[in-house]
Formats: structure tokens, sequence, C-alpha cells
């Protein structure tokens, strides 16, 4: 099933033409890798999908992104109802500075939830879909900055998790981490996406293949192949992607 | 990879010495010394002041008593009988700078969510400008205009006999605590990480929210420091307060009577001392008796934001 669609996307920050032409589809339960040099557009494009490119003055933006069949940049769209449904984790960890317990409950909170029951079973589900309620079950008031990095960034996992959203995006999630840690995390989303359509924005040619099942190479804020991951990495159509992944050039 | 390569083959090298060897540097030396002398002499000058204003101060308890001085409420220094309680001017200073926080504080702290969150990049440009400008209005120029506009408007507004009021005080002092208030706080929201704005965005919490839930508690140690600075101000403030506050030695029971506070006080009265009498003794144990006040607001808010800064709660 189809869970975002992106036509013909144009994205321009002032006169720099950041996004080209993009246009790609994303499957529901599959993990959708983007990968390119740094500066390409990844990041940018990810951002679209939860309009946090809303946020920066003078950008502005061309196409259409459609979750599933309603146009989020449409006037009407509420942008917070939107970013509930398409939850977003970053490239450094950035819980609150709240308590474990805090963090996850931030987002149930300000959509409303307020029993203190329905709270701590939404905190104690989520911790325990981004696999981290052992580590922190008998601490949660304890607060989310003394966790280990790896820890913080599945707080920040869970945190997303608990707004029940059907997308989460994923910016270069595991590029502070170290490799164990990295390596949870992968795992991790190999669970997840039995449930959600994920977006990753990676630096990891191995990563990518490793937990992805489609793969768009960015160049210079195009797409310049897109495919099954496996396809893109063994027979890759492209000879600019060649020599991507072979390690000629980024 | 060409800039290193640029760096390994360019022609200039740096010849370095064998031996290693320790050589004496006159000037480092010197440098070095000069340095630590201008360093101290401020910190020494700062001591010899606190130590003259005490020890003159403590004279006064030569022929007051203690409980005299800190505890009864007539304040006649130049009556037959003179009295020197200084409970009243104790409370008329506590009155203005009390006032002028309740309206500083939710003015002060507004206006920097407004700036750092919600303004417009132009909009934010020009506000800093002014914030500097008020900044920078000499507080007898403030004082002129409260007596001209700002206590006929009190004495009407509150329909009193005398617009020359506590609360006319606290106004004056509250627009002279503001601009540090203002810009501060600004710049301790500012500092908030964009990670935690980001993450509370990402996770559907509306900019309000974001502010009130995220970025005012990340940055509340700078916004309580912020606050206390404040407070030294418009406890410190004298000529604005001189001006406009009627000067009368009273215990006051509303904001809307006259009141005079200590910094007003020294600055009315040592004129008309005679050196080293009781009278002139006194104003300098209020004097350190100020100092004293300031300098624990500075020492909190100081240590509220070294905490802060290293991210402990």
């Amino acid at each position: 099933m189809l869970k975002v669609t992106i036509s013909d996307l144009n994205l321009y920050y002032e006169e720099f033409h950041a996004l080209k032409n993009i246009s790609l589809d994303i499957e529901d339960k599959e993990v959708t890798a983007l990968i390119g040099p740094s500066g390409c557009g990844k990041s940018t494009f990810l951002r679209t999908i939860n309009r946090m490119n809303d946020l920066i003055d003078d950008v502005k933006i061309e196409g259409l992104v459609m979750l599933e069949d309603q146009d989020i940049y449409n006037k009407d769209v509420d942008v917070a109802a939107l970013r509930r449904r398409v939850g977003m984790v970053f490239q450094k960890p950035n819980p609150f500075l709240k308590s474990i317990y805090e963090n996850v409950a931030y987002g149930p909170r300000r959509y409303g939830i307020k029993a203190k029951n329905q709270l701590d079973e939404i905190v104690e589900r989520s911790l325990k879909k981004a696999a981290i309620w052992e580590e922190v079950e008998d601490r949660l008031n304890k607060p989310a900055l003394s966790l280990s990095g790896g820890q913080q960034q599945r707080l920040c996992i869970a945190r997303a998790l608990a707004m029940e959203p059907e997308v989460l995006l994923m910016d270069e999630p595991t590029a502070s981490l170290d490799p164990i840690a990295t390596g949870r995390i992968e795992e991790l989303i190999s669970q997840l996406k039995k449930d959600y359509a994920i977006i990753i924005v990676t630096h990891s040619m191995q990563q990518a293949a490793r937990i992805s099942d489609k793969t768009a190479f960015f160049l210079m804020g195009e797409i310049v192949e897109t495919g099954k991951t496996k396809e893109v990495f063994t027979t890759p159509k492209d000879k600019r992607t060649e020599d991507y992944i072979t390690g000629r050039f980024g | 990879m060409g800039d290193t390569e640029k760096a390994i083959y360019s022609k200039t090298t740096i010849s370095h010495r064998k031996d290693l060897k320790r050589s004496n540097r006159l000037g480092e030396f010197l440098i070095e010394k000069t340095i630590f002398l201008i360093g101290t002499t401020a910190i020494i000058i700062l001591g010899l002041i606190f130590y003259y204003l005490v020890s003159t101060g403590l004279n006064v308890f030569a022929t007051v008593s203690v409980s005299e001085f800190f505890a009864s409420i007539g304040w006649f220094p130049v009556s037959s009988n003179p009295k020197y309680g200084t409970v009243p001017l104790v409370v008329g200073s506590l009155m203005v700078t009390m006032g002028a926080i309740l309206i500083s504080v939710p003015i002060g702290i507004g206006s920097a969510i407004y700036i750092s969150e919600v303004a417009p990049q132009k909009v934010r440009t020009v506000l800093k400008v002014i914030i500097e400008f008020l900044s920078a209005v000499p507080s007898v120029v403030l004082g002129f205009l409260g007596i001209v506009v700002l206590s006929n408007w009190v004495r009407i507004t509150f329909s009193i006999p005398t617009g020359f009021t506590a609360f006319t005080g606290a106004i004056l002092v509250s627009l002279m605590a503001l601009p540090t208030i203002i810009s501060i706080s600004d710049d301790a929201i500012a500092a908030v990480p964009k990670d935690y704005r980001d993450a509370s965005l990402a996770l559907g919490a509306t900019k309000w929210e974001t502010i009130r839930y995220v970025l005012v508690p990340a940055a509340s140690p700078g916004i309580i420091a912020a606050v206390m600075l404040g407070v030294g101000r418009a406890i410190g403030e004298t000529m604005a307060v001189l001006m406009v506050t009627g000067n009368a030695a009273q215990i006051p029971d509303t904001m809307f009577t006259s009141v005079r506070t200590m910094t007003a006080t020294i600055a009315a009265e040592m004129g008309d001392t005679v050196r080293n009498d009781t009278h002139y003794f006194a104003l300098f144990a209020i004097g350190s008796m100020l100092l004293f006040m300031t300098t624990v607001i500075n020492t909190i808010a100081d240590y509220v934001v070294t905490r802060g800064k290293k991210g402990g709660r």
C-alpha cells in the first residue's frame, strides 16, 4: 500500500534550487533509505514530509506531497495534526531536559491526554516498542540526560512512537552513536517496519543495504536512481550511482 | 584532498630548536605581572570600598542602639530628639522594588519571548535597538518625565491627593529594570538548542506549547538570573525614585502613598550632614545595607546562571 506519494517536488531556499523535480513513492511497512553525499538535499527532502521546512524563512515549495489521499501542503491542513501522523527522529539524540517519563508523555500531553493511567500505559507501551523499557523501567523519573547516547536515541524513538504515527522519518539516527548502539537501533528499525512506513536518511552504505527495502540515491538535489535496495546496490542503472556506492566519490 | 597536498608540499618550513631548553623570556614575564596587577587592582579597590563603607557605618552604633537602627520605625535625623530607625526606609525600598518587579517581570519575559521566538527578523532587530536605547536613557531624564507626566497620571487615574507615590516610583524603576530583564532573558531563550524546538514541533506541539513547555523551562536559569539582575538594578536605583516617590519617611499602608527609599535618603541627606556625626555614620550604615543586599542578589543570580550552564537541576 502506498503511504506517501511525492510528485514533482521542487524546493527553493531564496534563489537556491535545493530539490529538483523529486518524485518518490513510499510504501507502508517498508524501510526506504535515502543515500547520497552531504548537502545533496536528503534531509531537506525528509523535512518536507512533516513540513518542518515551514519553520525556515524564505523557503518556497512546489509540487505535491500526499499522505495517503491528502495533500499535506493544502491550505487547510493542520500542521500539528500532520506531524502527529508523521513522526520524526533526529540526527543527534535530543531528549528534553525532563525526566524519561515526561519525555515520552510530552506528545500525548500536548494532544490532550491527562489521565495518569492512560499516560502510564502509553509511556510503557512506547518504551517497549523502542526496546528500552527493561533498561529504564525502574528509573522513569530520572533525567533523560542521565542515559547514554544510544539509550537517549531509543528514548527519542519512543517519544515519537508515543503519538502512534503512521510514518517515521529518521534523519541519520545513528550518526552520533557507536557501533553497538547503532546495531541496536538498526535491529529496532527492522522490528518497527512491521507497523510503520519508515524513511531513513543515512550516510552509511552498509546501513542502507542492511535495513532498507527501497533506496533512493540523491545527488545535487535530484533523485538519480531509485528502486529495490538489492537492485540499486548490485546492478545500479546509472553510472553515478555505481560510482557513489563503490566509493569513488562522496 | 587538494588543500592537504598543497600544505604538505608547500615550500615554507619551520626549523625546530634541537635542545628544547627553556629560554628566559623577559617580555612574557613583564606582561604576565602587569596583567596580574591590573586584574587585582579592581578587586583591591572593591575591597577598600567595602571596608570604608562598613567601618564608617559601624560608628553609628556608638550613639544609636542596634535595635533602634534596625527595628524602630522613626527616621528623624534632624529633629532635636533625633531618631534613626531605618525600617520605613527599608520598607520603602522593598515596596518600590517589589512593585517594579511585579510590573517588569511579566512584561520583560513576555517581550523576551516575543523577540526571540515570535517576531520576524526585521521587527526583532528594531526592538533590540529600542531596548538598548531604553537602557541608555539617564535616570534623571526618566525621573523628570515621572514628575511632569507620570505623577499627574497616577494622581488623576487613582484620584489620590498626590501623584508622588511608591507606585509611581515602581513604574519608573520597572522601566529601568526592563532592558536588563529583556535582553538577558532573550539571550537565555535564544541559547536553547534548536534541537528542542524541532523535537517539540515534530511531535505536533504548537508554537505556543513549545514556548510554554520546552523553551521557557529550559531557559529558566537564565530568566531567573535576568530577574535577579533587574531586581539589583531596581534596589540600587536612586535618582528617579528620589524625584517621584514623595520622600516621606513613613511606613506606607498602600502602594499609593509617599515613601522614601534607602537610596533616596542617602542622596537627599548626605549634603546636609556634618562629617563624622551620627547622621553621617547612619547614612554610611544604610549604604552598607544596600551594598549587602545587592551583593546577595547578584551572588544568587550568578550561582543560578553557572548552575544553568552546567545543565544540572
